[in-house]
């Protein structure tokens, strides 16, 4: 389903040429649930960013779901996002002073679809957030923010969710929480989830882990997900 | 993305941000309401000269003396180059187009240093003292309606009785009747004058006042009583002054044709090569109001203008803080979906809305304000005309600034890369 093949992105930083991906070659299937992997300036960034079409490779090709992202326009690209991709970051990036199911129908607004709050109700209800639909960012924590911050990534069924440290401003408890929404969602819908991420504990999740050192890749194996989801506290009963 | 969805957007974005878009909004809504309100003032100001030159009557010529010239700027009115003797021989010429002729001199008024005072009982009035001739009656088509008006046996007498404008017989007498009674008329500067009394023998009928002369507040007195008690102005060949000789005319003959005629007539009489006196027709004084009104106007909008370009420079100004500041907003729209154009509208609808909404309430205001000035009568009765050209004037102007002001912001919001703007803090 997405397919790069020697894929390159270089920048220039003042009059040095930056090399942040050197030839990467990548497969990922429909309904996998991988984590791609590397320290800083390792590149992983840029590789998402291609992925997720916000940035164009300088050589190499990929194709998603059969189409050649290289050959499109900028608003072509914009329709791509907004269809066939779902992205989830750190900083959750949730639109101030919006209440929650106007966030998650926010996509459905950019392709101009009809009874989008119905579709976005359902949404937050797969995320455990039916109750915090017309909450506003402020009145939610960052556990909640994060699911509404999901629900708008899956909220047009995408091709491939793309999580950036999904977990990296989230405490522990919470960021277990959150892998297990990102695992049921894989497990339950068939969804492609990819992580990209530094931290191991993420990581341990997924079933395939692609691991990256200065734009390439250095390995890219299966995985015994590692499941470290605490029993959930039940209230003691006498 | 529908219209609607840019709209709510829109409307949210600046709901949120409530005072930063009131006080930006201002800008257009003084802009707009300065021009509803200007434009109002101007129109109502011409229509007022209009309605007040035709006023004086229908196809009328005014022969005033010459004007002396100093440094090149004419000054009206001046030199004693105009007399009751031509006003005399004009009439006697006969002409078939002349309706009748009344001579008038006056004293007091706007503009004069010499005050002319009505008095009765302690009550005192300023006002405008007319001396003039029984035909003014005809010729300016201003007529009395209690009592009578002068009469040729006034003239040969040099009565001292007087006719008083409406306003000046409410004030002095109220309730009371004026015909009969006797008031004193003083005229001078500065305590230095003379007085005497008059006789009222009639009372003028009401004809309103307009934009900057009120012609109820008058009093007309025999031209030979004025001359002979008031002011003592002949010339050395024992000829006497007067300020202006009004003509009506009937359709007989145009207004060029008399213009000319009687021009001629009076120079061969006053015996000098230039004319030493001014004739205007009625027509000529509206062109010349008519055109000092249009500068006005041009004037006055282009201030207005001034003040929306103002408000507008500061829209853009605001508009361009708000890309900068949701540059991370921009970033996270586009990672899902936005394309460069739904930016591009969104910014832009927001501008509009600002200025179309400020253009509105510019109206309201501009219209509320001209209503407030009529009713509590500033600037004098039917001085504002709220003109629909202007209100729609105004409204596109508001909306074309929002345009100006608002296109630059948004191509520059929607140019961001998505990449670098959602790194943006």
């Amino acid at each position: 389903m997405i397919r790069l093949q020697g894929v390159t992105k270089e920048y220039i930083v003042g009059t040095q040429h930056v090399r942040a991906l050197a030839g990467v070659d990548l497969e990922i299937g429909s309904g996998e649930f991988l984590s791609i992997m590397g320290p800083s300036g390792s590149g992983k960034s840029t590789l998402m960013n291609i992925i997720g079409c916000l940035d164009r490779p300088t050589e190499g090709t990929y194709t998603l779901g059969g189409v050649d992202v290289n050959r499109l326009g900028d608003s072509q690209l914009a329709v791509l996002r907004n269809r066939h991709l779902g992205f989830v970051f750190q900083s959750f990036n949730l639109l101030p002073r919006i209440s929650a199911i106007d966030q998650v129908a926010l996509p459905l607004v950019y392709r101009g679809a009809t009874n989008r709050r119905k579709v976005a109700a359902r949404a937050l209800d797969l995320v455990g957030l039916a109750d915090r639909m017309h909450h506003k960012p402020t009145q939610l924590s960052g556990g909640q923010q994060q699911r509404v911050a999901i629900a708008r990534a899956l909220v047009s069924r995408p091709a491939i969710i793309l999580a950036d440290e999904p977990t990296g401003a989230l405490d522990t408890k919470t960021s277990i929480d959150i892998m297990e929404v990102f695992r049921s969602l894989n497990a339950e819908l068939g969804i492609t989830i990819a992580f990209v991420t530094h931290e191991r504990e993420v990581a341990d999740y997924t079933n395939r882990i692609v691991a990256l050192r200065d734009g390439a890749i250095v390995s890219d194996e299966p995985h015994a997900p590692i499941y470290r989801a605490e029993p959930v506290a039940e209230p003691a009963t006498p | 993305m529908t219209l609607t969805d840019i709209l709510f957007t829109a409307l949210n974005a600046l709901r949120s941000n409530l005072l930063r878009t009131l006080l930006t909004m201002l800008g257009i809504v003084i802009g707009i309401a300065a021009v509803i309100t200007l434009t109002a003032a101007s129109e109502g100001a011409q229509q007022g000269v209009g309605d007040q030159i035709s006023g004086l009557g229908s196809n009328l010529l005014f022969i005033r003396p010459g004007a002396v010239e100093e440094g090149g700027i004419e000054i009206p009115g001046t030199g004693p180059s105009l007399f009751l003797e031509d006003s005399r021989a004009i009439e006697a010429a006969e002409f078939e187009y002349v309706d009748s002729i009344a001579a008038q001199g006056t004293v007091g008024g706007p503009g004069d240093f010499i005050t002319a005072q009505a008095i009765y009982l302690g009550q005192n009035r300023s006002t405008l003292m007319l001396a003039t001739e029984p035909a003014y009656q005809f010729v300016r088509d201003f007529y009395v309606e209690r009592g009578r008006f002068l009469v040729e046996e006034d003239l040969t007498k040099k009565a001292l009785v007087t006719v008083l404008g409406a306003d000046v017989a409410d004030e002095l007498f109220g309730t009371e009747d004026p015909i009969g009674k006797s008031i004193r008329i003083f005229a001078g500067a500065g305590g230095f004058g003379v007085g005497f009394n008059f006789t009222v023998v009639g009372v003028m009928e009401r004809k309103g006042a307009s934009a900057n002369t009120d012609q109820d507040d008058v009093m007309i007195v025999p031209m030979p009583t004025f001359q002979a008690r008031v002011t003592f102005i002949r010339d050395a060949r024992g000829r006497t002054n007067v300020d202006q000789i009004n003509i009506k005319l009937n359709d007989r003959g145009s207004a060029a044709q008399a213009k000319e005629e009687i021009g001629g007539m009076l120079q061969a009489l006053h015996a000098v090569e230039e004319p030493d006196f001014r004739i205007q027709s009625q027509s000529d004084i509206l062109d010349t109001a008519t055109q000092v009104e249009r500068s006005l106007q041009v004037l006055v909008v282009s201030i207005a203008l001034i003040s929306l370009v103002v408000g507008g420079i500061g829209i853009m100004n605001i508009m361009l803080v708000s890309v900068t500041e949701r540059t991370r907003e921009i970033g996270i729209r586009k990672a899902i979906g936005a394309k460069r154009l739904d930016i591009l509208w969104q910014f832009l609808v927001e501008s509009l809305v600002v200025t179309t909404l400020g253009g509105l309430l510019g109206v309201i205001g501009g219209v509320g304000a001209t209503e407030f000035a009529e009713r509590f009568n500033i600037g004098g009765e039917n001085a504002y005309a709220v003109t629909p050209l202007w209100i729609l004037v105004g409204l596109i102007v508001a909306a074309i600034t929002g345009l100006v002001a608002g296109v630059y912001p948004a191509w520059r919001a929607s140019r961001l890369d998505p990449i670098e703007a959602l790194r943006h803090e």
